[in-house]
């Protein structure tokens, strides 16, 4: 393997996407994610592959699906505001089953809000987003090394699936340096014989989500149900700290993870029995290691830059088992892990 | 004997859903008879956008992507960004290209993006039942427009292939229509001259085609035909816009 180097969150996912075989990047400026277009700009050229600036958001999925519906492995990124531009062309995406890769680095909202990093787009991420009965692949990385690992197999899943993948990150992962390995550079291989191209031996391919046949659309709808379960069955990803012995589980996804679990370090400095359980995947979200905790938990935490989004996922994952509290700073403000454990230590002085 | 007319290899024969007197059947005949011609069945990639024509990977005998309302020419960049020696184009009615599409073919223009662009303008929506377009005509009554389209709140008809034709990314705009045998073979021509100036790398070029709607305007067909003539040509004159320059 590489020796380990320094990079920006932002640009080390761009360049994992170069080493899976992407050669198609199309997107819109916007902070705070301005690094993955600028990066692309300029290595894609190196590489035979193809950069282009959209005159908007809108455009620019389109463009996406263009090049997907041409076999191409394609990628783009934005951060909030742009992303719900974007809807309108992931759900025809998802409607067509076209691969490709969508980077959000959440900011603060709604409306313009703020460029610092935030949390505010879950429930858009994990609920499809755009109009229609579908999901995505949504994987949630907590550090540059993850975003890299995780950018890098999405372009193989969103492959596999014939679905859009959605890397979540947010203003502080994208903007972050730590070093990290890179992976080995490949040729993209993967066979696409529904695409559109020159079609001398073979009938003619058609791209569509337009299924006027109410009844087509329901088997069509079926059809991408089952296969949104066959995702929930093989991609379910999360991350644990301390959860052998913990009886008080704190529960977050990305950034905001990494300070639950600088909380989690202090409380147990503190002989406060804390752990972390982190999602990897927030759709599919993980269920089951909920499930396997309750018996030894006194409540879980969730710990969220928003007013809690991901907690409705954790609340159906526990039930009524046990109580599911919330934490969270918002609009770009990110709390310290001191805050934290305020929160902590007051919820675990009320259950005694 | 010498076969002098056949079905087009690059339609599918199968009845359409167009209206009695539309004229996309016709258009669609024109860009499979010129693709037959042209030799480039195996490399020809449609859009289809949204409106009437929004089925016409039905139709057409060749691979096709269908898009969003008025993205058509986005995907059409994405598509010729992989595939740089297949012809593709866009299949855009007014509604389509004139109203929510605006943004993406005034910058595929801008880029020189080497698609080509079959626009059909009958200055109303056909698919939705008779609303207002941007391309509609002063005074033209429309379902959105019961008293007929008032300058004053929603300004003069669009003239798209006139802004299109400013950018020096367009290197031919045309715009014919489909009225009479000559009308229509002259369309054809536009529609060939287009193709091969894309497979020619040249640049974006669009051909309007003036056409009727006589299910939404609520004339028979041939009064449909007259009424074209009269009102949307006025308005809308036939003829080159823009032409390639000598020796590109």
């Amino acid at each position: 393997m590489t020796e380990k180097q320094l990079m920006k969150g932002s640009e080390a996912i761009a360049e994992a996407g170069i080493r899976n075989g992407c050669r198609y990047f199309f997107g819109y400026p916007i902070t705070p994610q301005n690094e993955i277009p600028e990066y692309m700009a300029k290595y894609l050229p190196q590489v035979g592959g193809t950069f282009l600036q959209g005159e908007s958001e809108i455009a620019s999925i389109s463009m996406v699906l263009g090049a997907s519906a041409a076999g191409a492995r394609v990628m783009t990124s934005s951060s909030s505001p742009g992303i719900s531009l974007k809807q309108e062309g992931i759900s025809y995406m998802a409607g067509a089953e076209l691969p490709c890769v969508i980077v959000n680095m959440m900011r603060g909202g709604p409306g313009l809000g703020a460029i610092q990093g935030a949390q505010p787009d879950y429930w858009q991420a994990t609920r499809g987003g755009g109009h229609g009965d579908y999901r995505l692949l949504v994987l949630a990385p907590a550090t540059v090394q993850e975003a890299v690992d995780l950018t890098y197999e999405a372009f193989d899943l969103a492959d596999k699936y014939r679905n859009p993948v959605m890397i979540l990150g947010d203003g502080v992962l994208g903007q972050i340096m730590e070093p990290v390995e890179l992976p080995e550079a490949k040729e993209n291989k993967a066979e696409k014989p529904w695409a559109v191209s020159k079609n001398y031996n073979r009938d003619r391919n058609i791209i569509s989500s337009s299924y006027p046949q109410v009844e087509v659309l329901e088997q069509v709808n079926i059809r991408l149900h089952k296969r949104y379960d066959e995702i929930k069955n093989n991609e379910v990803r999360w991350d644990s700290f301390l959860l052998e012995d913990a009886e008080y589980v704190l529960v977050a996804y990305g950034t905001a993870a990494r300070l639950a679990k600088a909380a989690v370090r202090m409380a147990r400095k503190k002989g406060i029995k804390a752990g972390l359980l982190r999602p990897i995947s927030v759709w599919p979200f993980p269920q089951q290691p909920f499930t396997e905790l309750i018996s030894q938990v006194k409540f879980f935490l969730t710990v969220e830059l928003s007013t809690g989004q991901m907690i409705d996922d954790v609340r159906l994952a526990v039930g009524k088992a046990r109580q599911v509290h919330h934490f969270g700073r918002l609009g770009g403000v990110l709390p310290l892990p001191e805050e934290i454990l305020i929160k902590l230590e007051e919820l675990a002085k009320e259950v005694g | 004997m010498n076969k002098i007319n056949a079905f087009p290899q690059a339609l599918v024969d199968v009845p359409m859903h167009y209206c009695p007197g539309c004229t996309h059947g016709i258009i669609h005949r024109l860009i499979a008879e010129v693709i037959d011609e042209m030799k480039i069945l195996k490399e020809t990639i449609g859009v289809a956008s949204v409106g009437c024509s929004c089925f016409n990977y039905d139709y057409f005998n060749f691979d096709m992507v269908a898009t969003a309302h008025g993205r058509a020419p986005a995907t059409a960049t994405g598509v010729k960004r992989v595939h740089p020696d297949c012809l593709v184009f866009t299949y855009q009615g007014d509604g389509d290209l004139a109203s929510i599409g605006t943004a993406e073919i005034v910058h595929t223009a801008v880029r020189g993006e080497k698609i080509s662009v079959i626009f059909v303008n009958n200055g109303i929506y056909g698919m939705t039942g008779g609303q207002m377009a941007p391309t509609s005509l002063p005074e033209m009554k429309a379902t959105t427009a019961p008293y007929g389209r008032k300058t004053e709140s929603t300004g003069y008809p669009i003239k798209m292939t006139e802004m299109l034709a400013l950018q020096e990314g367009c290197v031919y705009a045309e715009r014919t229509k489909i009225s009479s045998v000559a009308s229509i073979a002259k369309t054809k021509k536009a529609i060939k001259k287009s193709f091969e100036l894309q497979l020619a790398k040249k640049g974006f070029s669009i051909v309007e085609i003036l056409s009727t709607c006589p299910t939404n305007w609520g004339l028979e067909p041939l009064e449909s035909i007259k009424w074209m003539e009269k009102n949307l040509e006025g308005y809308y004159p036939i003829g080159v816009i823009k032409d390639a320059k000598e020796g590109e």
